[in-house]
């Protein structure tokens, strides 16, 4: 059984055969496309390591079968900065807030952010940012300095937004 | 994962006809049943996926005044739309303290209604399940019961459903829309789980190959939104199952229940309807006697599954009164930052009071 299959991953096309089905999104983007920033934890949906945006949304990627998601535009942590390098104002804030230790569920707390943020149901609210990441667990610990970012990245894009 | 084949779906006359081959499965978003097959808990050896079944994603007026939610609606979708959160604030709390922010972007309400229990023993392949094998016998009886059934169960199962979008449902008289190699049907929401009984295995009235299309609530439903909570107790305040869960509704007239609807989570192996408590508000001034006769009533029939699951038919009596004292309250105006949580600042002040 091969199957056809064709992705837009950080604005790019890219097009797969998959021999198998049972291919997660999770595993398409690390195995095949070799973009590693989306980490595999617990590949349960439980963790939120492997949180991507699909058609803008915030989702597990390992949780998802690949070949379900034919056509869908993908965006992961790679494709997060400008194209200068530039970072995105989520990842400028987990640097300066230290949101992070070890950094293994740092990709899946950005791309959560980013999809917290677009979903604007938190604002700057500490305990409605908590409870939208739920989903993301950090064994370090680093939820404060997490939350700070999330609260400072929000409030910048929403003023960029408005400017 | 076992080998399976993969086929897509265009039409739910397809979905069916492809479902028709023993051991093929309905693939949704897959939030649950990817997971049971990553465990080897479930292998099916066929997925259809329905994701792309047109016009399943819509939320829409149904022609008798009530709303229709097709069954591909995303959780979060439904919980964020703002006409049917104002009319059903429960089954919006409902669903947002129900798991993460991803989770609940992709999992679907026809899923919904189709996940499988979480007793540790079901997922443990290495326990004896009569979910899993029917006669092997139950691992969760005598084992570690802490969060296992307080009604409803039996000898040969004590698992509990997960849900907690079916708790409020009950309580407002879903209904499922459902077609299959037999035609279409429906079947009230409150029929649509089964109790284990003798046969655990069998989860629900769904026939082989039959394909949930889409949930309605009837008119009847938007009148309690006034007076509408979902409170629920869970092990830790965000991402959990519920240990006990409540949905209460009233609607209130000249200071009485003209109507009250109850339901409960986390008890049985379908979300508990208690219609002897409802009667019991009947006609009644709001109030913490009358909210404690409810709970009494609503637990009456109540057995622990075992000694370590006692403490949830006390518990489950609170939660109905807190429950109760909070929809009495009011809906509030926004929901609570922490949707459905008992530790919620604002549920405190009327709610704390019970004996």
């Amino acid at each position: 059984m091969s199957i056809p299959l064709r992705l837009t991953v950080n604005g790019e096309p890219r097009d797969l055969i998959l021999e198998d089905p049972r291919v997660t999104l999770l595993d398409a983007l690390r195995e095949r496309l070799h973009l590693t920033g989306s980490k595999k934890g617990c590949d349960r949906g439980q963790c939120g390591a492997c949180t991507v945006l699909v058609d803008g949304r915030r989702i597990n990627a390992c949780l998802a079968l690949a070949v379900s998601l034919d056509g869908a535009e993908i965006t992961t942590i790679e494709g997060l900065a400008a194209r200068d390098g530039g970072l995105h104002p989520v990842q400028a804030a987990f640097i300066a807030h230290d949101g992070f230790q070890c950094g293994f569920c740092t990709p899946g707390q950005i791309m959560s952010a980013v999809g917290l943020i677009r979903e604007g149901q938190a604002g700057d609210d500490p305990e409605r940012i908590r409870e939208g990441m739920s989903g993301n667990l950090c064994r370090c610990g680093a939820y404060a300095g997490i939350l700070e970012a999330v609260r400072d990245a929000s409030s910048d894009m929403q003023r960029e937004e408005a400017a | 994962m076992n080998r399976f084949d993969y086929s897509r779906a265009a039409s739910v006359a397809e979905a069916v006809a492809a479902a028709a081959r023993p051991g093929a499965a309905y693939l949704a978003a897959g939030t649950n049943l990817l997971d049971l097959m990553k465990g080897a808990v479930v292998t099916p050896g066929h997925l259809v996926d329905i994701t792309r079944l047109p016009g399943l994603d819509r939320i829409e007026p149904s022609g008798d005044g009530g709303v229709r939610i097709g069954a591909l609606v995303r959780n979060s979708d439904l919980a964020h739309d703002r006409d049917f959160a104002r009319a059903y604030p429960a089954v919006a709390e409902a669903l947002l303290s129900g798991a993460s922010a991803q989770l609940r972007n992709a999992a679907t309400v026809g899923g919904n209604l189709m996940q499988r229990t979480r007793c540790p023993y079901f997922y443990d392949t290495a326990s004896p399940c009569n979910k899993r094998t029917p006669g092997a016998g139950c691992a969760a009886i005598g084992g570690a019961t802490r969060l296992h059934a307080v009604a409803g169960w039996s000898e040969h199962c004590i698992a509990t459903h997960p849900s907690d979008f079916c708790v409020p449902l009950a309580a407002l008289d879903a209904i499922v829309e459902i077609e299959g190699p037999g035609g279409a049907r429906t079947v009230p929401l409150a029929d649509f789980h089964l109790l284990p009984g003798d046969t655990p295995e069998r989860e629900s009235v769904l026939a082989p190959g039959e394909l949930i299309v889409a949930l309605r609530l009837p008119p009847e439903a938007a009148g309690f939104s006034a007076h509408a909570r979902y409170l629920k107790v869970r092990d830790r305040t965000s991402y959990a199952f519920a240990v006990v869960s409540a949905a209460a509704m009233l609607r209130l007239d000249g200071g009485r229940i003209a109507d009250g609807r109850l339901a409960l989570g986390g008890l049985a192996l379908k979300p508990w309807r208690v219609k002897a408590a409802e009667a019991a508000l009947m006609g009644r001034a709001p109030g913490p006697e009358v909210f404690k006769e409810a709970a009494e009533a609503a637990l009456a029939e109540a057995k622990p599954s075992g000694e370590a699951n006692a403490f949830k038919v006390e518990l489950a009596r609170r939660i109905v009164v807190r429950a109760l004292t909070l929809a009495a309250a009011g809906t509030p105006e926004r929901l609570p930052a922490l949707p459905a949580s008992p530790f919620a600042a604002s549920s405190f002040a009327p709610g704390a009071a019970h004996g």
